[in-house]
């Protein structure tokens, strides 16, 4: 028994993958395959022969923008797009270091923004993001145009009620 | 008729000139926006990269509060959020244990008793595109847009289904009664590269490049979306000589009914659209 085919489908919970009869069509119609060092069809495979660490570590289950052609193509209706996400979320859950820092990194900074406020100051957003990436320069100059424009106020409205939003982060913390 | 309006945070944001444009649009439609008291993010791409069930949870905090007001439809103008409240309610109605659980969570019931639409669905399939021809006192002739969905809109067909995923025409049919010269392409649902922009801005200035050139060689002079992610990427990633204007469709829809406010919201894009409607003295 291949234990990690078993828990990718398990937290899928929809179609298994086995149904995928390796048509490529998904990998076709994807429009991040061209900078993904396993594209979507392979990484279906990769997983049918129990290589999780390759596919854990991967660049592209972080390159995956979760556009959901991939689902909407499938004749199998293998949710491919839903694969990744629980890839990501293996990864994380196992200490598997992210092959795309900056793409986690991000993430954590978006979410740790609506934890603060319940809505996203995409400023505080962004210094967070930065201060994360180490990543300090880039986009200033349209940063900068923005902000002339009244598009990136600092103090942006936020959710009054915090304390069921807070409940929420909390009651879904993954250990 | 009355809706819900969830604006989301980038219509707070970024997409201030979306949010101006859609409560214009809606009050030139009869269409009276209610906002959903205390909202909250819907935590968009990233909560369900990382984790699913803060992905249910937080769209659903935002659909019970939506439904203290009875049989009223939510308005959700950001592509971004619509899909997270589509996926959500998809999930909360299909797996009766997740939403206990997301219940719990969330602290409230969930009845499923409203339906999340976006803009481009109510204008076209409730007030219907002859309403809004009629209004129009000034036809964008010589405009040449093409429809631009992106990914979040109609994906999967199963949760978003109010236009063809592959093909979807409502946008070309409401441009087209404005008067504008709607050019075909086969680019309207591609990805533009979403929350890559700003971690991996390389492939997205990749991607939104290939856009502006397809858009080109099927002879448009601009391009017209309903996502503020497809929005900041093909108005502020494509390359100086690649880039055409892009406008937000409720924009254009202002502008043809002759709505005050047009240009200042136009002077906030990043890729200047007034020389292009001076040059076809729609402004």
């Amino acid at each position: 028994m291949n234990d990690f085919l078993e828990e990718v489908n398990a937290k899928i919970n929809g179609v298994p993958i086995q149904r995928c009869y390796h048509c490529r069509k998904c990998t076709a119609g994807c429009p991040l395959a061209f900078a993904m060092e396993h594209n979507p069809n392979r990484v279906i495979r990769l997983i049918q022969m129990g290589r999780r660490e390759e596919v854990l570590g991967s660049a592209t289950i972080w390159l995956c923008v979760s556009c959901e052609t991939c689902i909407t193509r499938c004749p199998n209706e293998v949710d491919i797009a839903r694969m990744m996400d629980v890839l990501r979320q293996m990864a994380i859950e196992t200490g598997v270091a992210a092959k795309e820092k900056n793409i986690l990194r991000f993430h954590e900074a978006f979410l740790a923004n609506i934890r603060m406020g319940g809505r996203i100051n995409e400023p505080a957003m962004m210094v967070h993001y930065k201060l994360k990436s180490g990543d300090l320069f880039s986009d200033m100059a349209m940063g900068i145009d923005m902000f002339r424009k009244g598009k990136l106020s600092l103090i942006s409205p936020r959710t009054k009620d915090m304390r069921s939003v807070r409940r929420i982060f909390e009651k879904t913390r993954q250990s | 008729m009355k809706v819900s309006y969830y604006p989301g945070c980038s219509l707070h944001g970024t997409a201030k000139e979306y949010d101006l444009s859609v409560r214009s649009v809606s009050r030139a439609l009869g269409i009276e926006l209610e906002e959903i008291e205390d909202w909250s993010c819907c935590g968009a791409t990233s909560a369900h990269s990382t984790n699913f069930k803060l992905s249910v949870a937080l769209p659903a905090r935002d659909l019970i509060a939506a439904e203290k007001k009875k049989d009223q439809d939510v308005m959700v103008p950001c592509a971004a959020c619509f899909n997270r409240f589509k996926t959500a309610e998809h999930h909360l109605r299909n797996d009766p244990a997740l939403r206990a659980e997301v219940e719990e969570i969330v602290g409230g019931r969930y009845q499923g008793s409203v339906a999340v639409r976006n803009p481009i669905d109510i204008i076209a399939n409730t007030i219907g595109l002859e309403v809004l021809q009629e209004k129009v006192v000034k036809k964008l002739a010589g405009l040449k847009p093409v429809s631009y969905y992106g990914c979040l809109l109609l994906r999967p067909p199963e949760v978003c289904r109010f236009d063809d995923t592959e093909n979807p025409v409502l946008l070309d049919r409401i441009l087209e009664a404005l008067g504008a010269e709607v050019r075909p392409w086969s680019f309207k649902t591609d990805c533009c590269g979403g929350s890559l922009t700003i971690s991996k801005t390389e492939i997205v200035v990749q991607m939104v490049n290939r856009l502006m050139a397809m858009a080109r060689e099927a002879g448009a002079n601009c391009l017209v979306t309903a996502c503020p992610v497809c929005m900041a990427n093909l108005d502020m990633r494509a390359s100086a000589d690649a880039g055409l204007p892009v406008f937000y469709f409720t924009e254009l829809a202002a502008l043809a009914m002759g709505q005050e406010g047009t240009e200042e919201w136009f002077r906030l894009h990043h890729k200047d659209p007034r020389p292009l409607l001076k040059g076809l003295q729609l402004l």
